[in-house]
């Protein structure tokens, strides 16, 4: 089996073609240097996408609204591809992803793309290479990208900053309270669902969450209703709380509708570019760390003296990491 | 985990239950004992379809499809599976079967093109050399 170069890659990927899109994507989750000028070139051609992240504790429910949402999404005309995060293993690095396990009815249509990524240790819940991951699919034509993230807190901050719309996915009879979501989880959420209405207590969740918005926010969060003319007129975005049962298929197309209105009102409010400019920033920081994580790794076994010197205090970290990068090669200032 | 694991191309199998028999718990100590080898392993599920593997296989970009079969249909299933993999242009995802097969058939899957059939009483550290043996005979791709 003969080596296919990645940037041969690239011409089936623009025409969509999923083994070519599979194919680059292994290069860019391995992080292969063999990859980087076809990841450029993915990089300059995608950008249309509307690109949304699902996040939520696990067991929320998220698969199986992914798979629900895009079989609505489909029904409207669009092509769908789920990115599918879960965390490796910190033991072995290795990781099982079961995410497809609630995908199965989906894999026989051409428009859905589905691929499971391991985080692989990388900080922040996001995998390395997810977000090259969203440029592959986006320049193959996929018009709406899903990136189910498995989150507990902070984690979820590394997907709303890559995404231009979050959904937070919470469940009720997860023993997890409402008020266990943390700090900075309810803040990132642009809609939140909650999920598995068919269940009693989810009256409760709902307006535990709604007080929670208040509180926390001071934003007036409201229930879609189907004649909520007026609200795309706000010109604030009002985090909506959309009840949804994915064995009823209840809220679905609610959600769909929140989802477009968000994307919607990111254009139409100009907020759009200062989404595109954070995304941006973020891909910048990620970029570099992932830079340096891999110098260090190359580095290792030159590094000894130095770290030597700095578990003896001889030298401080900033010290040490000044070093390190001006001998890498990064500069670094004097 | 060290970071150097981040760098290595990663194995991936994806592992798949197919036909009607309703148990998964060896599909599970397999998932688990890759896993613990650091490979990742997409598990999907029971009561997958030839056609749902493959397609899922492609699109995860396996190296590697795991199938277990107890229910005795592995004379259809795997030839299927590689006869669909060739006509995706993707034979270079290699099929392994394990479960309940008999000697002879397993001596006519090989010739068929399966790469590999482990039988139920498999060490886990055999499994994870099969599978990397594999992935190495096949080369970069
Ligand atoms: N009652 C009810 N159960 C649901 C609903 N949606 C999902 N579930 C169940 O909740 C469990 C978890 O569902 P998943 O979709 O796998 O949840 P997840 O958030 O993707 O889980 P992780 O990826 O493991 O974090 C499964 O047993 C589902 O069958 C729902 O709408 N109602
Ligand atoms: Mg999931």
């Amino acid at each position: 089996m003969a080596y296919i170069p990645s940037m041969d890659l690239v011409p089936g990927v623009l025409k969509g073609d999923t083994r070519a899109v599979a194919r680059l994507l292994s290069r860019a989750e391995n992080g292969n240097e063999e990859g980087r000028p076809a990841l450029e070139e993915i990089f300059k051609r995608a950008g249309r996408a509307h690109v949304v992240g699902i996040t939520g504790v696990p067991g929320s429910g998220k698969s199986t609204l992914v798979a629900k949402l895009t079989a609505a999404i489909r029904a409207s005309g669009r092509k769908v591809a789920i990115i599918a995060v879960d965390p490796s293993s910190p033991y072995s690095g290795g990781s099982i992803l079961g995410d497809r396990i609630r995908m199965g009815e989906l894999v026989g249509d051409k428009g859905v793309y589905v691929r499971s990524m391991a985080t692989r240790g990388a900080l922040g819940g996001l995998a390395r290479g997810t977000l090259e991951a969203v440029d592959i699919v986006d320049a193959a034509g996929y018009d709406m990208v899903l990136i189910e993230t498995v989150g507990v807190g902070q984690d979820e901050v590394d997907v709303a900053r890559a995404s231009h719309t979050t959904v937070v996915v919470s469940a009720p009879g997860l023993g997890d309270d409402i008020q266990a979501i943390k700090a900075g989880v309810l803040e990132i959420a642009d809609i939140h669902v909650v999920s598995k209405c068919d269940k009693p207590d989810a009256d409760r969740t709902i307006s535990d969450l709604k007080n929670m918005l208040v509180l926390s926010l001071g934003l007036q969060p409201h229930v879609p209703a189907p004649l909520d003319v007026g609200a795309r007129k706000a010109a604030r975005w009002q985090v909506p709380v959309v009840p949804t049962s994915s064995v009823n298929d209840k809220g679905i197309e609610e959600l769909l509708k929140e989802i477009d209105r968000h994307g919607r009102s990111l254009k139409e409010s100009g907020e759009i570019v200062e989404r595109q400019a954070a995304i941006a920033e973020r891909r910048l920081v990620k970029a570099s760390e992932e830079m340096l994580r891999d110098k260090l790794e190359e580095r290792r076994g030159e590094l000894s003296v130095l770290l030597k010197e700095l578990a003896a205090r001889r030298v401080s970290p900033h010290y040490a990491a000044r070093k390190l990068l001006t001998e890498s090669g990064f500069g670094g200032d004097k | 985990m060290s970071v150097a694991q981040t760098k290595a191309d990663r194995i991936r199998v994806i592992v798949a239950k197919v036909g009607l028999d309703g148990h998964d718990r060896g599909v599970k100590i397999v998932a688990r004992t890759l896993r613990d080898a650091g490979m990742d392993v997409i598990y999907t599920g029971l009561h997958r379809t030839p056609e749902e593997v493959v397609e899922a296989a492609v699109q995860e970009d396996a190296d590697v499809i795991g199938i277990s079969i107890l229910s005795g249909a592995h004379m259809t299933v795997f030839p299927k599976l590689l006869k669909l993999l060739k006509a995706r242009g993707a034979d270079d995802i290699k099929v392994m079967g394990g479960g309940v097969i008999p000697d002879e058939d397993v001596v006519k899957l090989k010739k068929m093109g399966v790469a590999e059939i482990l039988l139920q009483d498999t060490p886990p550290a055999a499994i994870v050399d099969s599978v990397r043996r594999i992935v190495a005979e096949r080369g970069a791709r």
